[in-house]
Order: structure tokens, then C-alpha cells, then sequence
């Protein structure tokens, strides 16, 4: 079985290379982009019966920092 | 008086840091990150700038978690002494042994230069040596130095007399000019510049050198 964990920094947290993204797609001449979030994307394969609660305790002791960032649990 | 400087793979200042205690008058032993155990009666743990463990998934997370810092984090909770610079002091707020985190520079560049910092504090074991207020000049050499708290806890950083500098001329884009903190006990430091790289004759710049002599003088008397 698989869980996709998505990342991203929480809202209100500055995200210089999301900035950084969005000024260059601008100089693309990509009008009308207000804003870009970057973040990141954590597949894991997991041995059958591994539960999201499971997940959750990964993600809060290790694959997100909950002082700056967010995350959410797809299960596969 | 014994240091301990841990040593992560890819750590490079450790080395710099172990020979400014030493200077200092400490004894210092180096102890590896897959260690289980801190050396017997050690007085302070110098965690070293670098990058630990790549800076793979967050700069310090990994080494957050390794089994060296779990006796880090049982040294500091009994009350130890323990100062983290750069790479260091990402590991220290991983740890959650100091609040906030540090994220990427505002300019998205690595900087590396000697920059001005102002004493935030002189009580601590670590600043005693500098008046508050003393201008002093210090290298910083990192790419996520940006310290980051909400507001709540910035509040209380100050409120507590918990900023031991501040940048005088805000490099990186850190929460209120904020460059190195002081835990609620007062005997955990983190700090981006490196104290340790300014420390001695030869550097070109003493400027850093009264930390580790403020802290040798305060350790022995403890010991004595």
C-alpha cells in the first residue's frame, strides 16, 4: 500500500522560491499568476495494515515541521 | 571542564569549534552521531555548523533525530549546557530544545561574510562577556538563516530577555533582526553566526572569543 504526503509551508510563512518561481514565470510573459506555494511531495510504500494514524505521527516527528509547515495524508 | 562536539556526516565546522573550547581551556571530546552516549561529567555540548546529513529533507532534521541527539535533548532537559551555531542551531529548533525554526534566506542567496551583530543579552553564561547593546562583528555563512516564529513566541523571546544578538544590518530576512536565541533556562544557545570562526588572532577577528571564555569561566566555577 501507498501514502502520498503533500508538505507545503503554512500560510503566513514567507516562501522566497515560491516568489522567486512566480517572477520568473512572469518574465515568461505568464500574466496573471498572483501568487506560487512551493512544497513537497512524500510517497511512501508501506506494509499492509499500516494505518494513517500511523502517517500522521511520521509526519509530525519527522517528514513535516508543524512550526512552519503543514502537510495532508492522501492514502492510497 | 569537558565539551563534546558532535559530529554529523557532513558537519565541517566541527572541527573549528573543538579548537575554540580547547583554547578556551576545555577538555573536548568528539562524539559521532550513531553514538548511544555522551563521555562521563561532559559540561557542555557544542552542536557544529555544516550540513548535517545533506540538509536532506529540512537543514537539521535528520540529525535532529539521530541517536546522539537523543541524549543531546537529555542533557539539556537535566539542565546542561549547550550551544549550536549554524547548522547547529537548525538542529537545536528540530529538536524543539529552542522555539521557531530557520527557513531559506529572504534573497535565496548562501551569504558568507562577516557581518555586524548586537548583544541582545549579557545574562547568560554565554554573553557575559559583551555588554548589552556592545556592537560586535561576526562570519555568517548560510543559505536558510531566516529565523522564523509567530509572533506569540516572538513576543516572549523578548519578553524573557531570550535574544542573545541580533543582526545590525538583517542579511537573511530573520523575524525582528533575530541571529541567535537563548532557551528558558538560559543554558541552551543557538546562534547562525559562528562565534568559533572569529576566536582567535589568526582569524583576523576576536570578536567571538568571549563566548567560549565566558563559558569556561562560568563552567569552572560551577565545577570548583
Amino acid at each position: 500500500m501507498k501514502a502520498r504526503v503533500h508538505v507545503m509551508l503554512k500560510d503566513g510563512v514567507l516562501d522566497p522560491q515560491g516568489e522567486a518561481v512566480r517572477h520568473a514565470l512572469g518574465a515568461l510573459g505568464f500574466d496573471g499568476v498572483e501568487g506560487v506555494r512551493q512544497g513537497k511531495v512524500i510517497d511512501l510504500d508501506l506494509a499492509p495494515g499500516t494505518t494513517e494514524a500511523q502517517v500522521t505521527e511520521m509526519c509530525e516527528k519527522l517528514l513535516a515541521n508543524t512550526v512552519i509547515e503543514s502537510y495532508r495524508i492522501d492514502m492510497g | 571542564m569537558k565539551a563534546a562536539v558532535l559530529v554529523f556526516p557532513g558537519s565541517n565546522c566541527d572541527r573549528d569549534m573543538a579548537v575554540a573550547f580547547e583554547r578556551a581551556g576545555f577538555a573536548v571530546s568528539m562524539v559521532w552521531h550513531k553514538d548511544h552516549a555522551l563521555p562521563a561529567g561532559v559540561d557542555i555540548i557544542g552542536v557544529p555548523g555544516g550540513f548535517s546529513y545533506g540538509d536532506y529533507l529540512r537543514c537539521g532534521a535528520i540529525a535532529a533525530n539521530s541517536p546522539i541527539c537523543r541524549e543531546l535533548k537529555h542533557h539539556a532537559e537535566a539542565g546542561g549546557h549547550v550551544i549550536g551555531v549554524c547548522n547547529g542551531f537548525q538542529v537545536l529548533t528540530e529538536t524543539g530544545l529552542l522555539p521557531g525554526a530557520l527557513l531559506r534566506n529572504a534573497g535565496l542567496k548562501y551569504i558568507c561574510r562577516t557581518v555586524p551583530l548586537v548583544v541582545g543579552t549579557a545574562d547568560s553564561v554565554f554573553t557575559r562577556g559583551y555588554d548589552k547593546g556592545q556592537e560586535i562583528r561576526i562570519p555568517i555563512a548560510h543559505h536558510d538563516g531566516n529565523y522564523f516564529a509567530d509572533e506569540a513566541t516572538l513576543d516572549r523571546l523578548e519578553a524573557e530577555d531570550r535574544v542573545a544578538f541580533r543582526y545590525g544590518d538583517n542579511p537573511n530576512g530573520s523575524a525582528r533582526d533575530i541571529a541567535g536565541i537563548l532557551s528558558d533556562n538560559r543554558r541552551v544557545l543557538g546562534l547562525m553566526p559562528h562565534p568559533e570562526r572569529a576566536a582567535e588572532p589568526a582569524h583576523g577577528n576576536t570578536d567571538g572569543k568571549p563566548v567560549f571564555d565566558a563559558l569556561a569561566a562560568a563552567l569552572e566555577r560551577v565545577i570548583a
